[in-house]
């Protein structure tokens, strides 16, 4: 029988916006059956233009800073996009896909994306935002397919 | 050792190799081999992995100059 993986995506920065397309994509590549929910945050991960997407370097010390920064700078207007150019930059040269690219790999492996329809209302998006070929749906759609799987996460 | 079909997945890293393996499989007849090149010394663990997952068959597996090559049969 066919394995299944869930997962609950619930954060929208960059460095959070990995694991969710990794795993998914992977397992759909080992031939799971895989089901993302988005949910809160999560949901920017679903946005057509992932530009807002971001690293933020508040709050989070075990970023390794090029050089030591104290909280006072990296909180100083222009360091998020710096923090997230830098990330990009890295990522590339390292050979990590793109968000957009294991995005679409996802799709392409036929695994489904859930947004969470309470979060679309409450932060009134627009379904004109978010990539074609999503569904809509809550908590118990959620639980009709993360009920019956192997492996089932919370990111 | 022949095979029928070669991927490049040098300067990639975790999961793309995995993924692209997959992608190379797809059109691919059973029985037929795969040869994978890669940098990413984390694939030597998860072609592995992959084989025992999937039912393909690694059939063979090296290190060249940092280099990691791969023949993978396909079920």
């Amino acid at each position: 029988m066919t394995k299944k993986m869930a997962i609950i995506a619930t954060k929208g920065t960059l460095d959070m916006a990995y694991p969710p397309f990794i795993l998914a994509s992977t397992a759909a590549a080992l031939g799971y059956d895989v089901q993302v929910f988005f949910t809160f945050y999560g949901l920017q991960l679903l946005k057509k233009d992932l530009s807002d997407v971001k690293i933020s370097p508040l709050a989070n010390p075990a970023m390794p800073m090029p050089v030591p920064m104290p909280v006072f700078v990296q909180m100083l207007p222009g360091m998020e996009s710096m923090a997230t150019m830098m990330m990009k930059d890295k990522l590339k040269k390292k050979g990590v896909a793109s968000l957009e690219e294991l995005r679409s790999l996802c799709q392409e492996a036929d695994v489904k994306f859930v947004a969470c329809q309470m979060t679309v209302d409450l932060f009134e998006f627009e379904k004109s935002d978010f990539i074609d070929g999503i569904e809509y749906g809550g908590a118990a759609t959620f639980m009709e397919f993360a009920g019956e799987t192997d492996i089932c996460l919370f990111v | 050792m022949d095979f029928q079909k070669e991927l490049d997945a040098r300067g990639l890293n975790c999961p793309l190799p995995i993924l692209k393996t997959k992608k190379s499989l797809a059109d691919m007849d059973s029985g037929q081999v795969l040869r994978v090149v890669s940098t990413d010394c984390g694939s030597v663990k998860d072609m592995q992995a992959f084989a025992k997952q999937t039912g393909n068959e690694l059939l063979e597996q090296s290190e060249q100059g940092g280099e990691y090559v791969f023949f993978m049969k396909k079920k």
